[in-house]
């Protein structure tokens, strides 16, 4: 005890208030670091607000794009994207859960599970415009659906898929390993004992990890640029097939036009998108408290 | 539930519950079937980049030497004179990415030091989904802030950058894998076990040598596979570069020109005109499958940093 504390304590007092004082100017180096991404949100959120708060408005809400900034809405962007969500959940959703319960419940420990949970892994990690060449090529053309939101929403739902697998797995991870015995103990079949009892339990887990996911969804643009969503469209889609645009790629749009007024546009454009992210990911939020409080 | 109950009472009613049974386990050989199939779709969808990106690659390089691709310091395929040299393009992207990366990696790994070893609990609660929000905003949110705050910015400092520069796009790539840096990284150092810390500090040291010599050091597989996982993030970053550094590929150095990255390359020449079969069209892919094949091999090697480094505790 003596031989190791001897350094440290014969150090002499100049070195320990050196080393005291180097910790604290560490502590505000941290601090500070951690404040740079805070202040990079606070700024960015007000840049946008000073830009585009002013052009808020219902009609904005109401009209639809024009080459006349002052009449330019949203409409047609956010019908787009409220469609693309829709589809896209409905699509990702059952495939994504059906695979994180393939995976956690059922799948032997073989090379053929290894294979497929890395693959996961790593799929989660491709560029989003490289999904975008995917569906250019898989369901624009080989499928001939055209330019339509099934493309889109399709595109968009390979996309988000590992991300929904992974959370849900981790979701079913969690539920208790004695329900599941307690459960088989009682006769249950592998199916009863997932749909009767873990897939209640990690259902809210299952749920925020999809509405995250789709969250991203919405804010994508390049693969959507890929399947070719369109930046400019007068009419709101009536059906899966019908050409679209979104807010992200309206946005685009208005961003790319060199005048002040467009960019005004879009930053009350974006405004719109993340006033729609917000809403999302409070209910994300909302469901996880629900969840931990049950547990 | 009455199902649980029937399955577990005694199966000895005859032919009925032997049909049961027999007619349940079908049943449940048809679930497993159809989740399997569904955990295969990933797979698939694997094969399926590959096999696209592959074929019209293949195209491409029937047309064009792959010397000419690797080596050739111009890249002017949608001009009369064409130049197919992906040199300008890998360039842009990594210039943008090593940019975010000397933002990111320094700043995402300190706040990874303060929110694991320093933030109290409540803290933390704010802290923490500043961090998500930051990380959720689309990145188009990002092109925009780049042209219409920083570029500007950028130009009152050093007025002969061009509008479009790789300069803007790198501070905003790097905000925007700052959160990948430091919730990866933080995920690292909290998974320390508490009896490393409190060996050190028993012998005395102070928060910031526990933190430096004792917490990084047996969390670095964690923080070095967040690093390459955020730059690889930075390379594939799309939206945020096209609008910010610009169309035009210019093999550089000087982050205050304009640039073009692979993944601008891709929205540009897709926005424009690009006839299904031309050679045009197989460059999408071309630069595609280069995109692809950089990204996969920094996620594999971070995966392997991440196995091969790993300090097993307990």
């Amino acid at each position: 005890m003596s031989q190791t504390r001897a350094p440290l304590g014969m150090s002499g007092r100049g070195r320990d208030r050196r080393r005291r004082v180097a910790g604290a100017l560490f502590a505000i180096l941290c601090a500070a670091a951690t404040l740079v991404g805070v202040v990079a949100l606070a700024v960015l959120l007000t840049d946008v607000i000073m830009d585009g708060s002013h052009r808020l408005s219902v009609d904005f809400l109401t009209s639809f794009a024009s080459r006349f900034p002052e009449r330019a809405g949203v409409k047609a962007a956010l019908v787009g994207s409220v469609w693309i969500l829709g589809l896209t959940a409905v699509i990702a959703f059952p495939v994504s859960v059906a695979a994180a319960i393939y995976l956690e419940e059922y799948a032997p420990k073989s090379w053929v599970t290894r294979l497929i949970q890395l693959n996961i892994a790593n799929l989660a990690g491709v560029p989003s415009i490289v999904y975008g060449m995917l569906g250019l090529t898989l369901f624009v053309r080989a499928l001939a659906l055209q330019r339509s939101i099934l493309s889109g929403a399709l595109t968009l739902s390979i996309l988000i898929l590992p991300v929904i697998i992974m959370a849900s797995q981790e979701a079913i991870r969690a539920v208790p390993r004695s329900l599941r015995e307690a459960a088989y103990g009682l006769g249950a079949t592998r199916w009863q004992v997932v749909s009767l009892q873990v897939l209640p339990m990690a259902m809210p887990g299952i749920l925020t990890g999809t509405i995250l996911a789709l969250s991203r969804a919405v804010g994508e643009t390049a693969p959507l640029i890929m399947v070719g969503a369109v930046g400019f469209l007068a009419f709101t889609p009536s059906g899966v097939m019908d050409q679209f645009t979104v807010l992200p790629l309206q946005i685009y749009n208005w961003i790319s036009r060199p005048q002040e007024e467009f960019h005004q546009l879009a930053a009350a454009g974006i405004l719109v998108l993340l006033i729609l992210l917000l809403t999302m990911n409070a209910t994300a939020i909302i469901l996880r408290n629900r969840f931990r409080k049950h547990h | 539930m009455s199902e649980v109950q029937l399955a577990a009472g005694p199966a000895t009613s005859g032919p009925a519950a032997l049909s049961f049974k027999r007619h349940r386990s079908l049943k449940e050989q048809v679930i497993g079937l159809i989740l399997f199939l569904c955990a295969a779709i990933s797979t698939l969808i694997t094969v399926g980049i590959v096999a696209v990106l592959l074929r019209e690659t293949l195209g491409f390089f029937a047309e064009v030497s792959i010397v000419e691709f690797l080596t050739n310091t111009q890249w002017t395929p949608l001009y009369v004179e064409k130049n197919f040299g992906i040199l300008p393009l890998a360039a842009g992207s990594f210039m943008v990415a090593v940019g975010a990366a000397v933002m990111a990696v320094p700043v995402g790994l300190l706040t990874a030091i303060f929110l694991s070893e320093y933030a109290g609990v409540r803290l933390r609660a704010v802290l923490k989904p500043m961090l998500e929000i930051l990380a959720g905003i689309p990145t188009v949110v990002y092109g925009y802030f780049a042209l219409t705050f920083i570029t500007p910015l950028i130009r009152s400092a050093f007025p002969e950058t061009d509008v479009f520069n790789a300069a803007s796009a790198s501070i905003v790539v790097g905000v925007m894998i700052i959160p990948t840096v430091a919730s990866l990284s933080e995920d690292a150092l909290r998974a320390v076990p508490a009896a490393l810390r409190e060996g050190a500090y028993g012998l005395g040291a102070t928060k910031l040598e526990v933190s430096t010599r004792v917490v990084v050091p047996a969390a670095l597989s964690g923080v070095i596979a967040s690093f390459i996982l955020a730059i690889s993030r930075a390379i594939g970053e799309t939206m945020a570069v096209t609008i910010a550094a610009g169309a035009l590929p210019n093999l550089t150095l000087n982050p205050l020109e304009s640039i073009e990255t692979m993944t601008a390359y891709i929205v540009q020449a897709s926005l424009g005109d690009t006839p299904h079969g031309t050679i045009e069209y197989k460059t999408l892919y071309a630069v595609g499958m280069t995109l692809f094949l950089i990204t996969l091999g920094m996620n594999v090697l971070s995966q392997w940093v991440l196995s091969r480094f790993r300090e097993e505790y307990q």
